[in-house]
């Protein structure tokens, strides 16, 4: 019998009825009695000294309940934010981190650094207020670019990093690498730019703090993808109120792509400040808040070398990358450039020498961190960019070049810590191909060329490493947390069933996946099914849900959790059925006792186990509740292959993607549609990395696209119909064979669309975003003919 | 957004009795810029008195060789007026082409010229028409009416109630828009009227809506796209900024003059 709610069944989304009719509780929906508004006094400049903060006007105006400063957080000893990665140099010294005070004290680091907090009994007082908040600055010379930012005589942002740097930092082999190189038979050489983003959540970041003066206890409502992380982070480090006393609740988001990960000021504020005014506070960003504040994604400069031999083979890779870490360290940001880029550079390809040199820098620009895929879609950049180039460098198809260098024997030890445990590289490939339509690509650009328009092609053999992580590995990388994952699971007595998962559900759809797999087990409807998650005061410990890995890990605990529940049950059912328990089958949703006609509904079971009249309660302990804490035991490694077609309009730089073929291996499918649904969204962002977004600041350290009418979104008319395929390896390293699914789409499409803009061009002389301007430039640079020579 | 003073006249006098009263309060047409702009407080107004309860400001009909639109009549309408599709076809595409539907049904076209956005499409085919502009007061002409950035002839106290448009012998409008806002980057405007071939450009000057005379010239001997090919903008009178450098909106302004054209047929 199939189950229609099952494992690989492409169920309804279960949550969108109240999502796409306004009835969801995000943040901002939430009123709390008697609630004030908070707004912050945030930096103008992009690096000043504060001479002096006159806050006495702004105390006076109407409504104002408190206005707050860094001086006060320091009186109640409440400690600055922290980032919870500890990276080691080159030379074993620890990263060099300067502090990060919830609102500034004497200094403030870029354009949108809280200064101050006004709380007022409605919004707009608060921001009247605001405004009469006198801070007298004394404006320092910004340093905002990158590359020049470690350069002798540039502004010093941190007195504890000199030059700006956090830590020079390394992985792999130099001398084996350099050895390669030096017996190379080509060597190719690419600089490279991973554009900086801004994560734009259809949600704007919100909180709200409360403080109940009879418990002596705070609650926090925020968008947050991890709320027991925030809760311990607010806790154990900021020291706000011991976990006991601290309730984080993060109900309905909208949207994370990573940037909810992190714990920002305003949350540790807001609780903070609920029992200083003695009512709760809330704060909602607005749009430009958000691109100001909210931690931004990528942006490195880069230069990659791929040693060749003679053969065509890659033998070697040599990577010098400057990853821009903004003003402050934010929670996970020292990681993502170092332990989540450099140990993907093998991607899917045997090759026995990589060396990979990072520098982490602070610039006077918003904190940079985690955003969908998190260090691996800049490694995908870099070698997907290198494979192409090499192959069009060698004359060689750039398939058949990926072909001949691909892994194709499993489990595989790359050079840079990571153990590849199952793919099928050359499946993906095949078909791929197949779908694209690749033989007869050559017709398709002479009929675009016959337009006046240039066509090209572009490829993208991504890997990704999900599922993060088994947590002593993590741990021997500088992790502050273990990243295994909780899940408890309540059979209630007449046999419906809670999860309550330490995941967070901000868009993934888990309310219908996680269900999915409760239904499959359990062989009940999936209506009998709930999932609880966000709420600290009832999900025990969880870690939270970034990296794609609440399938591979969130489930697996599911799955665990749920063997002991059927464990359980199956002692009470041979109890009741007085057979004894290894002759009792569980299959679809009931008990039978083999070799006779004794049978139990997975409910009447779950009766018996809360009424406990059937067994002895000395030997089986009453009730039907079990729970999991999952540790996975290896990264989980998804791949595909991605292909972009282009087709430019030489005459206005216009890039229009007319074609993208993606294959994927994400192992096990719990929900087809919501897998292709999450493809889908990350091309959509990676299209928009590629060739419409970009943030920007100037040399003062203003940032330029703070609004929608400069920050070029992709929009749906941006974008072709995606061809989606798949092929499938099981994967060993989980109970359920899941990969991941989430960040695949944004780390594959980048190089395949810059591969593609690239091929039609004939050089490659182009960066991100490739915006009509950019190629209008570059196919004024070198025109085809000249190219082709 | 700062608290303001909110008035709905239900007449052009009664708007006009209530700009006086208010000194420095501003008419609300659609509000697709200035609502934003007093939300994010960017603006600060003494009072806000909208034109939405006026009858009578949002017909198209059509008088001989003029068709008359209403200042009030949003971006939607005049897409989907039989009226403008027939007198004046690439008049309505212009309009279906602003913004997103939310913004074309409520944005007018009196605000938009109006507010004389540097970006926005319709200055440039208003100025291309040699359309005239009525107020409560006088009526005036498209040169007379545009006046640099986000500025008009309009005075304090004055009222923008109908656009006339010479039906033209031929016209035809080709954007480049903007990838992020969508405003045009850079928008030719071309026309043949009873007097003569105008080419206009809009989201490229430096100050505004501006006329090409080296193509109205060339257009005039010859009215085909290879007739403007080849004629360089000044670079010196075009904007500059992150999307698109002078050199690129004057190559462009090229490009999309020759489309214009074809267009205009």
């Amino acid at each position: 019998m199939t189950n229609p709610s099952g494992i690989g069944q492409s169920v309804r989304r279960r949550e969108d009825f109240r999502f796409i009719t306004g009835n969801g509780q995000y943040t901002d929906d939430i009123n709390r009695s008697g609630q004030t508004y908070a707004v912050f006094v945030r930096s103008p400049h992009a690096h000043a000294t504060i001479k002096s903060l006159d806050i006495a006007d702004a105390r006076k105006a109407p409504g104002v309940r408190a206005v707050l400063t860094g001086k006060d957080l320091a009186a109640d000893k409440i400690g600055g934010l922290i980032c919870g990665w500890m990276i080691h140099s080159k030379d074993g010294s620890p990263m060099k981190a300067g502090g990060h005070p919830a609102l500034a004290v004497d200094k403030v680091r870029y354009v949108g650094d809280h200064v101050a907090v006004v709380i007022a009994d409605t919004l707009n007082q608060a921001k009247d207020a605001a405004e009469l908040v006198n801070v007298d600055y004394d404006a320092l010379k910004a340093t905002v670019d990158v590359a020049s930012t470690q350069k002798p005589g540039q502004p010093q942002i941190h007195p504890e990093a000199p030059n700006n740097t956090v830590y020079q930092w390394h992985l792999g082999d130099k001398a084996a690498t350099d050895a390669a190189f030096a017996k190379a038979a080509h060597v190719t050489k690419i600089e490279l730019v991973n554009n900086r983003l801004i994560p734009n959540a259809m949600e704007p970041r919100a909180a709200i703090g409360e403080y109940d003066r009879g418990s002596g206890s705070y609650t926090t409502h925020t968008t947050s993808q991890n709320p027991h992380v925030a809760r311990l982070v607010m806790s154990a480090f900021i020291g706000i109120a011991p976990e006991n006393k601290l309730r984080v609740i993060a109900p309905d988001v909208g949207g994370g792509f990573g940037s909810k990960i992190f714990i920002y000021a305003e949350e540790v504020v807001c609780t903070w400040a609920a029992k200083k005014v003695g009512r709760p506070v809330k704060w909602t960003a607005d749009r430009t808040e958000a691109f100001l504040s909210d931690a931004h994604g990528r942006d490195h400069i880069t230069t990659a070398e791929a040693a060749i031999d003679a053969t065509g083979k890659v033998q070697a890779i040599r990577v010098k990358t400057i990853a821009n870490l903004g003003a402050y360290l934010s929670t996970f940001s020292s990681s993502v450039p170092t332990y989540l880029y450099a140990p993907l550079l093998s991607g899917q390809y045997d090759i026995p020498a990589i060396y990979c040199e990072v520098d982490g820098v602070y610039t006077n620009t918003a904190p940079v961190d985690a955003y969908r895929g998190a260090g691996r879609p800049e490694a995908t950049f870099v070698v997907e960019r290198l494979m192409e180039v090499s192959a069009r460098q060698l004359k060689k198809d750039p398939a058949e070049f990926r072909m001949h260098n691909f892994i194709k024997t499993f489990p595989h030890q790359t050079p840079v810590i990571m153990a590849y445990d199952i793919g099928d590289y050359p499946a993906s490939m095949k078909k791929a191909l197949e779908m694209a339509d690749y033989a007869n690509f050559s017709k398709r650009r002479d009929a675009s060329a016959k337009q006046g328009k240039l066509r090209g092609i572009g490829f993208s053999a991504y890997i990704e490493a999900c599922g993060i992580a088994p947590s002593k590995a993590v741990g021997s990388l500088g992790a502050g947390v273990g990243l295994w994952e909780s899940a408890e699971v309540r059979v209630n007595p007449v046999g419906t069933v809670e999860v309550l998962t330490g995941s967070h559900s901000h868009g993934q759809g888990h309310e219908t996946t996680f269900a999915q797999l409760v239904s499959h087990k359990l062989g009940i409807p999936i209506e009998q099914v709930s999932i609880v998650h966000g709420d600290t005061d009832k999900v025990q410990m969880g870690m939270g849900t970034y990296g794609s890995r609440s399938g591979a890990v969130g489930m697996s605990a599911i799955f665990v959790a749920l063997d002991k529940v059927i464990k359980k049950a199956t002692t009470v059912a041979a109890a009741c059925m007085e057979v004894p328990v290894d002759q009792v089958d569980f299959e679809d949703g009931s008990f039978s006792a083999r070799g006779t006609n004794k049978k139990m509904a997975f409910g009447e079971v779950a009766l018996q186990a809360y009424v406990a009249h059937k067994f002895d309660s000395s030997v089986i302990e009453p009730g039907l509740k079990e729970g999991a804490f999952y540790d996975p035991k290896n990264f989980t490694f998804p791949s595909g292959v991605h292909i972009a077609e282009v087709e430019i309009e030489p005459d206005t730089g216009l890039t229009k993607v007319v074609r993208w073929t993606a294959v994927d291996d994400f192992g096990t499918l719990m929900n087809p549609m919501i897998v292709e649904g999450q493809v889908h969204g990350g091309i959509a962002q990676g299209i928009g990395q590629a060739m419409l977004e970009g943030a920007v600041y100037n040399d003062a350290g203003q940032l330029v696209t703070a609004s929608f009418m400069d920050y070029c979104m992709p929009r749906a008319d941006d974008l072709p119909s995606f061809d989606v395929g798949m092929t499938t390896t099981v994967c060993p390293s989980n109970p359920l064979g899941i990969k991941g699914c989430g960040e695949a789409g944004a780390i594959a499409a980048p190089p395949a669309l810059i591969n593609a803009i690239t091929d039609a061009l004939g050089h490659e002389n182009i960066a991100m975003p490739a915006t009509p301007q950019a190629v209008w430039r570059a196919a004024q640079a070198m025109p085809r003919k000249q190219a082709a020579e | 957004m700062y608290a303001f003073d909110y008035r709905r006249p239900s007449t052009l006098n009664e708007a006009d009795l209530a700009l006086k009263a208010m000194p420095g309060a501003k008419l609300l047409a659609g509000g697709q810029t200035l609502i934003p702009t007093l939300k994010q407080r960017l603006n600060r107004l003494p009072g806000l008195i909208d034109l939405g309860a006026i009858t009578g400001l949002d017909g198209i009909s059509r008088k001989d060789g003029t068709l008359v639109v209403g200042a009030m009549a949003t971006h939607y309408a005049v897409a989907n007026s039989a009226e403008v599709k027939t007198a004046i076809p690439q008049l309505a595409n212009l309009a279906e082409n602003i913004g997103d539907p939310q913004v074309r049904n409520r944005g007018t076209i009196g605000g938009s010229l109006a507010n004389n956005d540097p970006a926005a499409d319709y200055p440039a085919a208003a100025l291309a028409l040699g359309a005239s502009f009525k107020t409560n007061k006088r009526s005036l002409t498209a040169e007379q009416f545009f006046k640099g950035l986000f500025e008009t002839a309009l005075e304090e106290n004055e009222i923008l109630t109908e656009i006339h448009f010479p039906v033209a012998k031929r016209f035809g409008y080709a954007k480049f828009a903007n990838p992020a806002s969508r405003y045009a980057l850079v928008g030719v405007a071309v026309a043949e009227t009873a007097g003569g071939v105008r080419v206009t450009v809009t989201g490229a000057g430096a100050d505004g809506v501006f006329r090409v005379p080296a193509m109205e010239s060339a257009l005039a001997k010859s009215f085909a796209a290879n007739s403007v090919s080849g004629i360089a903008v000044d670079t010196k009178m075009l904007g500059s900024d992150m999307h698109a450098a002078a050199d690129y909106r004057a190559h462009l302004i090229g490009v999309l003059a020759a489309r214009a054209v074809t267009l205009a047929g």
